[in-house]
């Protein structure tokens, strides 16, 4: 029973990181129809910025804004590739990456893991001081909870601000964002800046948690947002009171409790991306049939908020 | 008739001086579309252009509103040169409403954030509430005006609406802020007879309340010769036919069709 409790608060406390990521996601390709391929450097960046920041001695919550902002800046530029240079949003996506990898491999001073064990983290620090150190676990979920709530809000609110309707507006009708005076590539690039700022987030407080950053976090970072986002609304979006960010938290919840299960029940570690890419396809065909019955539409949802 | 390109007396609103636009330069399917063309519509005018496909119609609301650039010639609005200003700053003075009943609103978007952002158009998109919930009774009684009954669904995403209900909210939306001219494209091509009659109604309402500067492109001669106070109507690039007021009203469709048919025989079609 004690195992079984044990492996659930991982799920839910690793869920809630990639659940701060797939609230990146969500606002890239849920709401401005933008496959990117970037966060599978941003998301390393972020753990590699908080990394080289944490064992240099600075505060671990002035680490998790220089991530965002870092990811944020990384983001900027896939839009600026994308908006201003006209090079396609998946190739955008690739080249921002493969910067990238140079990016974090300087930060962290060439070695592919930075470690920094025993120092401050957002998990000893601050409010998790409060929960003894002896519930080890509890305070890493409590910690998860916490930041992933609170983006979820922050986000849910920016997205009802005159900007967020904008943003909104933009992924779904460019031409009303220039109706409206406003230029949508605009939009794009700030959207893109606020997932891959999630994204890093995400990544610098799943490294706190390690103790260590690792340059190779960031593979099939794009295949676990996208399928927590499509996982999430397809499968919540038609609970009335549920908003599709929390839907899209729930599904990063549930995609990473089928991996560790598959774990658990004896899938050799190797196959592990293996499975996530199987698992994403499975979910793609099944909502595209679901859709086909349901008359052909495009979209994933109706973005209720 | 009076064919000239300007016959407008006062400053105008719109003016378009010595227009050139070639498509498709140096290749074999070159198309010289506008070689000298001018325009000059007066504050207020509600100008009806006809004319037959690749006559220009499109391509002219297209040079308006920045989604195509001139080769030569400038365009001025309210006096100001807006020839190389970027879409998007054009359209802050400018409402347009399309053919496609999707263009002209956010489907995904509920009708009363549709209507904030309209109302916000030209101003700060910043960190501030989206939709002011004191604004409801206010977008409420604008509505109501529609008699469509979207007054009492508020909260319903816009995709959910008929086309006619979409092309009646998009024109609601694209007048709500002032604006020195509205461009109508086909607004009502894409609409049953029924619906296409309630816009047209709208449309006149809209202008006539806030005495816009209007062109609109239309397929439909009852409209075309029942509404507005200028025809154009445009072939190959110029403009053959410039009927205003007592003698637009005196157009019958019959001269119209009439006219669409020496158009035809012109371009080698028999009849």
């Amino acid at each position: 029973m004690d195992v079984f409790l044990k492996l659930l608060t991982g799920i839910l406390q690793e869920g809630l990181v990639y659940g701060i990521m797939a609230l990146g996601t969500y606002v890239t390709y849920q709401v401005l129809h933008f496959p990117d391929l970037s966060v599978e450097g941003t998301f390393p960046l972020g753990a590699c910025v908080a990394g080289a920041m944490i064992a240099s001695g600075l505060s671990p919550w002035l680490a998790c804004a220089a991530a965002f902002a870092c990811g944020a800046a990384a983001g900027g530029v896939t839009g600026f590739l994308h908006v201003k240079l006209h090079i396609t949003d998946l190739l955008s996506g690739i080249l921002t990456m493969t910067g990238l990898w140079s990016v974090n491999l300087a930060v962290t001073g060439g070695s592919a893991v930075l470690a920094f064990y025993n120092r401050p983290t957002v998990y000893t620090t601050g409010p998790a001081a409060l929960i003894p150190a002896s519930r080890n676990s509890l305070r890493a979920l409590a910690v998860a909870a916490a930041f992933c709530v609170l983006m979820k809000l922050l986000l849910d609110r920016f997205l009802r601000t005159k900007s967020g309707l904008l943003l909104r507006a933009a992924g779904d009708n460019p031409r009303f964002a220039v109706a409206l005076g406003k230029d949508p590539g605009n939009q794009m690039i700030l959207g893109l800046m606020l997932g891959n700022g999630l994204a890093a987030l995400a990544g610098c407080i799943l490294c706190q948690r390690e103790e260590s950053a690792d340059i190779f976090s960031g593979t099939g970072m794009i295949v676990m947002g996208l399928a927590a986002v499509i996982i999430g609304i397809s499968l919540f979006s038609g609970i009335r009171f549920l908003k599709a960010t929390t839907a899209v938290v729930f599904g990063a919840i549930l995609y990473r409790g089928v991996l560790v299960a598959a774990l658990q029940l004896g899938l050799p570690t190797n196959y592990l991306k293996l499975l996530m890419a199987v698992l994403l396809t499975a979910v793609l065909v099944g909502n595209n049939a679901r859709f086909a019955q349901k008359g052909g539409k495009r979209d994933v949802s109706r973005t209720e908020l | 008739m009076s064919v000239g390109p300007n016959c407008e007396p006062g400053a105008p609103m719109l003016e378009l001086r010595h227009i050139r636009k070639t498509f498709n330069r140096g290749s074999a399917s070159e198309l010289r579309l506008f070689e000298d063309f001018s325009l000059s519509v007066g504050r207020g005018r509600f100008v009806c252009i006809i004319g037959s496909n690749g006559s220009g119609k499109t391509t002219l609301l297209n040079l308006l509103c920045g989604g195509e650039t001139p080769d030569g010639g400038e365009i001025l609005l309210d006096g100001r040169d807006i020839t190389r200003v970027p879409e998007h700053r054009r359209f802050r003075r400018i409402g347009r409403v399309y053919q496609d009943p999707a263009l002209g609103t956010c489907p995904r978007l509920t009708i009363l954030e549709n209507l904030a952002l309209a109302e916000n158009k030209g101003g700060r998109f910043g960190l501030s509430r989206g939709v002011g919930r004191k604004k409801t009774e206010e977008y409420r009684a604008r509505l109501s005006l529609l008699k469509m009954g979207l007054e009492d669904q508020l909260d319903l995403p816009v995709e959910n609406l008929s086309g006619g209900q979409r092309q009646a909210l998009s024109l609601l939306l694209c007048t709500m802020t002032p604006i020195d001219l509205l461009v109508l494209d086909e607004h009502t091509a894409a609409l049953d007879p029924a619906s296409g009659e309630t816009v047209m109604e709208l449309t006149r309402r809209l202008v006539e309340e806030k005495k816009l500067t209007t062109l609109m492109v239309t397929h439909n001669l009852r409209f075309a010769a029942a509404f507005g106070d200028r025809l154009l109507l445009m072939h190959r690039g110029r403009i053959v036919l410039d009927a205003a007021d007592a003698e637009k009203r005196k157009l019958k469709i019959g001269d119209l069709t009439d006219r669409f048919h020496e158009i035809s025989i012109e371009d080698g079609n028999s009849l």
